[in-house]
């Protein structure tokens, strides 16, 4: 009896109360917490993008502050209005200038652009075996940086575009998040996901049993980059300001880490990663600037939540390789399959979980009870 | 007199090294061929070129009519030329039945975007891979392991699954790499029966490398003998047994001990 075969219990845990907090952060925008769940909902599509590459498909990107930079200045370029991109960023072409997009075209185009670098970048790398794509995209960040931060009159230098409009609101991150996942989940149970996994777990026999190495590994890279480009367009109108630095080296192994933590190998894992590495670090950002436990008076700790972030990690690697989720989809199993939503309607549903809850209240009182002789 | 497979004086090197030098061979349809020789004779590397994991220095490849000398492996698997490996290769992390269906979807139909939005065609067709999966595992005996792992089934077990993984992409031609290496003479009999009960069943073509002896001269019709990179013998089992240059190559020994 484990409350995770009750449809009922999975509904409640992973579509009810994920609906009610967003729902009550979509109706209080600007809050603090309301930000914070939507930076969990664009990791969400960060981390589950980089999974599809990193994990399912047995390459290693470190690329995804690359693709989310191209996204988040396309969208800020498309959505800007004329006379601040004016000021801003002069170089640009007349049509660009006065080209204002609505927003979700605005990202997508985005998401392609971004795309369409992973190809170029993809193309003449994932020919080759090896660990060549991790050179070649931390490479990319470089390149990347390099360009927002010199051309000046395109990006508006170091500086960066500041006042972008708040279009990134909580229906919309969360909106694209489930869009995303569905995309992902459908696509690695399919003929094209147990491609990649095949490729992933033994390239030579893939290929002899008729996958297509170079076709695979190109796609799948592409897939991921559209949506970290996606992701960069709704995080630049999140946060209102971008500019080079936000997209540097430490964002794409933040991601990265946010990936192994929750594990590499699972859509849910990504869920779960960017659960604990979207709250987590805002739980001890306390302890940076000095709190008082128990009437003691803790010194200021710079840089503690980092310290312990990178402790966890160290051991995840250690006791966890694949990571908290594993291999486990019950999550996006839980998100995309109708049993979850009919179970509401089911009374039989309503009388096991009831079961399953009243054995696990007697188990655990037995325990007690055993503990207590 | 159509051959399904056409081998003309294939050769290959790694560096200085003759691996293959001349193979010539012709498979005639439903017909089980051995290709066997002492170790390091070249005979995974044929099937390496076979399969196209090798790109052959010289000599062509036809199978069924078309040429097929460098080709990619995939493709050449999409024709109907599958194999199996001397050290197992399967896709460990994922079950025994999901490694069939990978075999399996090797022809399908439909596209990403079906797969995505869930068409009727998608659903269809992933429930025909399924059931084909199945009923390579029952024909492999090993249904009973569908839903485990594939690196926790036995090992006798590990070397079926690859049968049925590649049995399940509709071949023409099987390669198998010593597909009874490391099974007990039981287990090795139990073999030669399903290889000879699925070659009549799905009417193929097979060639096999194998050291065990008593599975070669079970199950081939016609064997070629290798040593150091050249065929040195092809004929009938009675007669490579028989045959001086084989012997003095290869059987020497185990004639003395049957």
């Amino acid at each position: 009896m484990r409350l995770r075969d009750s449809d009922l219990f999975r509904f409640i845990v992973f579509v009810l109360i994920p609906l009610i907090v967003i729902v009550i952060c979509g109706f209080s925008s600007g809050s603090y917490y309301a930000g914070l769940v939507n930076l969990f909902g664009i990791n969400v599509i960060l981390v589950a993008s980089l999974n599809l590459v990193n994990g399912f498909s047995g390459m290693f990107s470190m690329g995804h502050a690359a693709f989310m930079a191209i996204g988040a200045y396309a969208a800020a370029i498309l959505t800007l209005p004329a006379n601040q991109k004016l000021i801003s960023m002069p170089g640009l072409p007349e049509w660009l200038i006065y080209m204002k997009l609505p927003y979700p075209v605005a990202l997508i185009i985005g998401g392609i652009l971004a795309a369409i670098v992973a190809l170029l970048i993809g193309f003449p790398v994932l020919r080759f075996k090896g660990h060549y794509l991790s050179v070649a995209t931390i490479g990319l960040i470089v390149i990347v940086r390099a360009v927002l931060d010199n051309e000046d009159q395109l990006t508006n230098g170091a500086r960066g575009v500041t006042g972008l409009p708040n279009y990134a609101s909580t229906w919309i991150i969360f909106g694209t998040a489930v869009i995303c996942l569905f995309i992902l989940y459908r696509l690695i149970r399919s003929s094209y996901g147990r491609g990649l996994i095949a490729m992933r777990d033994d390239y030579v026999a893939a290929q002899t049993i008729g996958i297509n190495l170079t076709t695979k590994k190109i796609s799948a890279f592409c897939i991921s980059a559209f949506m970290a480009g996606v992701a960069g367009g709704l995080w630049g109108h999140m946060q209102s300001v971008i500019s080079g630095k936000f997209f540097y080296i430490d964002a794409s192994f933040k991601i990265v880490e946010t990936s192994i933590i929750g594990g590499m190998s699972s859509l849910s894992g990504a869920v779960v990663g960017s659960l604990l590495m979207t709250f987590i670090p805002e739980l001890l950002a306390p302890l940076e600037t000095g709190i008082e436990v128990f009437g003691i008076r803790l010194p200021e700790l710079y840089g503690a939540s980092n310290l312990i972030m990178a402790a966890l990690l160290i051991v995840i690697i250690i006791f966890r390789r694949q990571g908290i989720m594993g291999y486990s989809e019950i999550i996006t199993e839980s998100l995309f399959s109708a049993k979850t939503y009919s179970s509401v309607l089911k009374k039989s549903e309503y009388k096991k979980l009831c079961d399953i809850v009243a054995y696990k209240i007697k188990v655990f009182r037995s325990r007690l009870k055993s503990k207590g002789a | 007199m159509s051959f399904l497979l056409e081998v003309n004086d294939l050769s290959i090197n790694f560096k200085a090294l003759k691996a293959v030098s001349g193979f010539s061979a012709k498979l005639e349809r439903n017909k089980i061929y051995g290709l066997i020789g002492t170790n390091g004779a070249g005979k995974t590397t044929v099937i390496n070129m076979l399969s196209g994991l090798l790109k052959p220095a010289s000599g062509t490849i036809i199978f069924d009519g078309k040429d097929i000398t460098g080709c990619q492996p995939d493709k050449i698997a999409r024709m109907g030329i599958l194999r199996t490996y001397q050290n197992l290769r399967l896709f460990k992390k994922i079950s025994a039945l999901q490694n069939v269906i990978i075999g399996a979807q090797i022809h399908k139909s439909y596209n990403n975007l079906e797969a995505i939005v869930g068409s009727k065609r998608f659903i269809e067709e992933e429930k025909q891979m399924e059931q084909k999966a199945m009923e390579m595992l029952r024909i492999m005996g090993i249904e009973s392991y569908a839903r485990e792992q594939a690196d926790s089934l036995p090992y006798g077990a590990q070397r079926k699954l690859e049968i049925a993984r590649i049995l399940a992409a509709s071949p023409k031609l099987l390669l198998l790499d010593e597909p009874a290496a490391g099974m007990n003479p039981q287990e090795s009999m139990e073999l030669v029966q399903t290889i000879k009960k699925i070659q009549e069943e799905f009417g193929l073509t097979i060639l096999l490398i194998e050291h065990d002896m008593k599975v070669v001269m079970g199950l081939c019709e016609y064997i070629y003998v290798m040593s150091s990179g050249q065929v040195i013998a092809e004929g009938e089992p009675k007669a490579i047994r028989d045959d001086p240059k084989v012997i003095e190559a290869y059987l020497g020994r185990s004639r003395k001990n049957a």
